[in-house]
């Protein structure tokens, strides 16, 4: 067999992708980038605001998540998340919306740290779309 | 007996009143349809959700020290009931089953001498429980301006349960909707949601997974997607039942009307035929006398 694996992607309102000729996957996990090839141990983690890299014989797919939660077992990578969007699909102005969204909440004094820190990486990763 | 004119008038009310329950069947079918598929679309996560946390909670090494959303807090004093119904009427028993469930519930706790608190969702539910527990409401949140369930609307719900979770508000919190299992069946469902309790869902739990950062963290960072998750799942299996509830009603009452309109139809007939009779005979015997 060929080094691929399967990987899919569910959000709370559908399944958003399936692909299963996928040679890796590049994933923000919370401590830092993590790059998933065939035969990975089995692993759980969660996301931090990021960028999801597919890459696949059938082309590589960028998509941009604020959270979610990974789970790799038995060559099957599930991610869930409840924000996902396409790179492809995502214009300027939509950047610039979640941008200014973040940069705002980013702004308060009442949250708590590690919410903090989350923001502060959702700024950094659509400034550096921009 | 009424009159011919009175009998008209009642057929065309019924026959109007017919068709708007007929037109409202039809739209229920359409959103019955779409809701049904977002239902079982929504299926996936809530599902590889569950199965995530059971292989975290049998991964975790110090029980004692686990996040409180999955142990509880220890005790069970105050219980937060999460009541899920319609914003809009005319479902038939949609709503007076939840609530149903729900009251009974109500009692028990009442009666073991713990404290109850209800966040209702919806404002059927509302409008039902207030008259009895009214007091015991503390939140009324209403999604009227949301076309479909989002995860956006449930998130927030969810954040709220916490919130007051971790304010000490509760021990317990219990969501109630209707699970959707046909267009004729819905099951009104009570599920405890804090502290979770799993009862051998799942699979694949020998299974060991490297974790990082450590289960601990992970967890604590899932258990509140969880609730959101699944008070999402409530409320989309309660919009497929709403809307499947309601066709048949409205079947129901399109059925009874149209019994209604033969039944009138019959006796408008009759009493016409008697008036007929009636100037006949008076005609004949007016002419025999002469």
């Amino acid at each position: 067999m060929s080094e691929e694996f399967k990987v899919e992607i569910v959000n709370p309102e559908k399944s958003f992708l399936v692909k299963d000729d996928v040679s890796e996957v590049v994933v923000p996990a919370f401590e830092g980038e993590m790059g998933i090839l065939k035969d990975h141990i089995s692993i759980i983690s969660f996301l931090k605001p990021g960028i999801i890299k597919i890459l696949s014989k059938s082309g590589d797919e960028n998509y941009y998540v604020e959270d979610g939660i990974v789970e790799f077992k038995n060559n099957n990578l599930s991610i869930l998340t409840s924000t996902i969007f396409n790179l492809a699909d995502m214009d300027k102005s939509k950047q610039q919306d979640l941008l200014k969204q973040a940069e705002e909440e980013s702004n308060k004094t009442d949250i708590n740290d590690q919410s903090k820190y989350l923001v502060d990486q959702k700024v950094e990763v659509l400034k550096t779309l921009n | 007996m009424a009159s011919l004119d009175d009998l008209k008038k009642r057929i065309a009310s019924v026959k109007s009143t017919q068709k708007i329950t007929k037109a409202m069947k039809m739209v229920a079918a359409a959103k019955l349809r779409r809701a049904q598929e977002s239902a079982e679309k929504g299926r996936p996560y809530s599902e590889k959700m569950n199965n995530v946390i059971l292989n975290l909670s049998n991964g975790i090494s110090d029980k004692e020290n686990a996040p409180k959303l999955l142990s509880g807090t220890g005790q069970e004093k105050t219980h937060l009931c999460v009541v899920m119904t319609s914003d809009r009427g005319l479902c038939g028993g949609f709503n007076s089953n939840i609530i149903k469930k729900a009251k009974n519930y109500f009692a028990k706790i009442l009666d073991e001498g713990k404290e109850l608190k209800i966040i209702t969702v919806g404002s059927k539910g509302n409008d039902q429980l207030k008259r009895v527990y009214g007091d015991k409401i503390i939140e009324n949140i209403s999604f009227k301006d949301s076309k479909n369930a989002n995860y956006f609307d449930a998130d927030k719900v969810g954040k709220m349960v916490i919130e007051k979770f971790e304010a000490a508000e509760f021990d317990v919190c219990t969501i109630f909707y209707n699970q959707f299992k046909n267009v004729i069946t819905q099951i009104p469902q009570a599920q405890q949601i804090i502290p979770l309790n799993n009862e051998g869902e799942g699979s694949s739990s020998e299974e060991s997974y490297e974790f990082e950062p450590d289960e601990d963290e992970i967890l604590s960072n899932l258990l509140p997607k969880n609730i959101s998750t699944q008070i999402f799942k409530a409320m989309l299996e309660n919009s497929a039942s709403e809307q499947g509830s309601r066709m048949s009603a409205m079947d129901n009452a399109t059925r009874n009307a149209g019994e209604m309109v033969d039944k009138l139809t019959i006796e408008y007939n009759r009493s016409r035929q008697a008036a007929i009779t009636k100037e006949l005979i008076e005609i004949i015997s007016g002419a025999e006398s002469l």
